[in-house]
């Protein structure tokens, strides 16, 4: 009946497929992207009420909420890239794996300076040695290593491999690392959102919030494509599909 | 052919490693050395007012010692890469993640070891009250086999690359919060006069877990490094 999917997956494994349907998708992702990360952050900034309590100040949390969803969800991705990678030795997972990371990084980064920026004016000091920033300046630690790992072997499917273990090392950490710093200190308010039960946010401050989520989502997926792309020119030169491709552009 | 027992072969590797580990005395004092410096700066640098020494005391000996084994993890294989002994023990027929654990154990011999033996002196020297010392060498006791086990992976992993002093700091950092949390937690714990085995406890179900996972994991890790 659908048995056209397993093999449409299978088929989008191979380097050549992958790379021309990520060219068609990388567009409309990044114009999704650019779409609903504007509607989300007028709603946020212009048309959602102030904060009853932190007044305008809060509106921060249409970057910083997403941006921290973001660092966890594409370290789940590349753990899951880095394990796929691992146990079926697939080229493409450990592109995909890799060429998260930086995207990674760079989400994490923005929610801690997002997150001091909006510590400042709330809790009086731009860091505190609370439980969920310590975990978040961890998990940009654990991006950073993976990325330096990769880089540091000249072979670069071998370090993609070791990179991805240790990916694999660092979602066992994560939990760990949480519980403890919980266990240790903690000043972060608690989740203002949840996917099961009552919210504690009003709709109209929810809506920009999920959209700019969204946006995000279709960013990194335009993000990865390109980067993914790229790395696969790099990795299959010499092959005949990207000889194609170089011969193509230099008859233009 | 007759191929030696399992036992055989970890008494062997063992006593390999601590015969190359003593023949290379130096090597073992340069942490001890390493760690007796840094505790000597912490006075000078803050002053030798006695009540912050105290407050601090607990913690610097754990991240003392921490950097002391960090230093030293770089060195766990590299001499067996160069000569290619390494290469010998993952073609042999006994589970490497053995042959890799009794690696693990003779390393924390040579290093952890005389670090634990030092840090009461280094306890000492920052006035760390004599009651508390006992709950500090079983928190060091628990916390640098768990470290030394979590660093065997991550130089495992490095195995393949040329200089990785700096990288493998950094990988080291998010895995070994916990211990120095859990250590440094019941360390305070004592010195304020509270109930200190829970954070214990937690350091040693770690370490039960550590020493079942990581040679297998470090095993893994090394079959991915030395696969060029």
């Amino acid at each position: 009946m659908a048995s056209w999917i397993p093999l449409w997956l299978h088929k989008l494994g191979s380097p050549p497929t992958f790379y021309r349907f990520a060219g068609v998708l990388q567009p409309w992702a990044m114009a999704m992207a650019l779409l609903l990360g504007a509607i989300g952050l007028y709603g946020g900034l212009v048309l959602a009420p102030a904060d009853y309590q932190q007044g305008d100040a809060y509106r921060i949390i249409f970057i910083h909420v997403p941006s921290a969803w973001m660092s966890m969800f594409i370290y789940a991705v590349m753990g899951v890239a880095s394990f796929i990678a691992l146990v079926w030795r697939i080229k493409l997972a450990e592109v995909v794996a890799m060429e998260s990371a930086p995207i990674g990084a760079a989400f994490t980064f923005i929610t801690l300076v997002t997150g001091s920026l909006w510590g400042k004016p709330m809790w009086g000091t731009w860091w505190t040695w609370d439980a969920r920033l310590t975990s978040e300046l961890v998990l940009l630690f654990l991006f950073l290593g993976v990325i330096g790992l990769y880089h540091a072997f000249e072979d670069r499917r071998q370090g993609a491999r070791a990179a991805a273990f240790l990916a694999i090392i660092g979602i066992i950490n994560v939990p760990i690392v949480h519980f403890s710093v919980n266990w240790w200190n903690t000043l972060h308010q608690g989740s203002t959102v949840n996917v099961f039960g009552q919210s504690k946010i009003s709709g109209a401050m929810l809506w920009p919030l999920l959209t700019v989520t969204l946006a995000t989502k279709f960013y990194y997926a335009a993000s990865l494509f390109r980067r993914a792309r790229t790395d696969l020119l790099d990795l299959e030169s010499g092959k005949d599909w990207v000889r194609r491709i170089a011969e193509g552009e230099a008859g233009r | 052919m007759n191929r030696p027992g399992l036992a055989s072969a970890c008494a062997a590797m063992l006593r390999r490693d601590l015969t190359l580990a003593w023949r290379r005395r130096g090597d073992i004092a340069m942490p001890v050395l390493y760690a007796l410096i840094v505790t000597m700066l912490f006075p000078f640098a803050l002053g030798p007012e006695d009540t912050l020494l105290q407050r601090i005391a607990g913690g610097v000996v754990l991240v003392t010692v921490l950097l002391a084994m960090l230093l030293a993890l770089d060195a766990m294989f590299a001499s067996d890469i160069e000569d290619g002994s390494l290469e010998q023990l993952v073609l042999a027929p006994q589970p490497l993640a053995l042959m890799l654990g009794m690696k693990i154990l003779a390393h924390w011999l040579a290093t952890a070891l005389p670090l634990i033996v030092i840090a009461p002196l280094m306890a000492a020297m920052l006035h760390l009250p004599g009651a508390v010392i006992p709950v500090l060498l079983l928190a060091l006791a628990l916390a640098t086999p768990l470290l030394s086990l979590l660093g065997a992976v991550l130089v495992a992993l490095t195995a393949g690359t040329r200089r990785s002093g700096m990288l493998l700091a950094l990988m080291l950092l998010p895995l070994c919060v916990p211990a120095v949390i859990f250590a440094a937690g019941a360390v305070a714990a004592a010195q304020q006069g509270l109930p200190w085995f829970a954070p214990v406890a937690w350091l040693a179900a770690a370490l039960v877990l550590a020493v079942v996972l990581a040679p297998l994991a470090c095993a893994a890790a090394l079959r991915i490094a030395l696969d060029a």
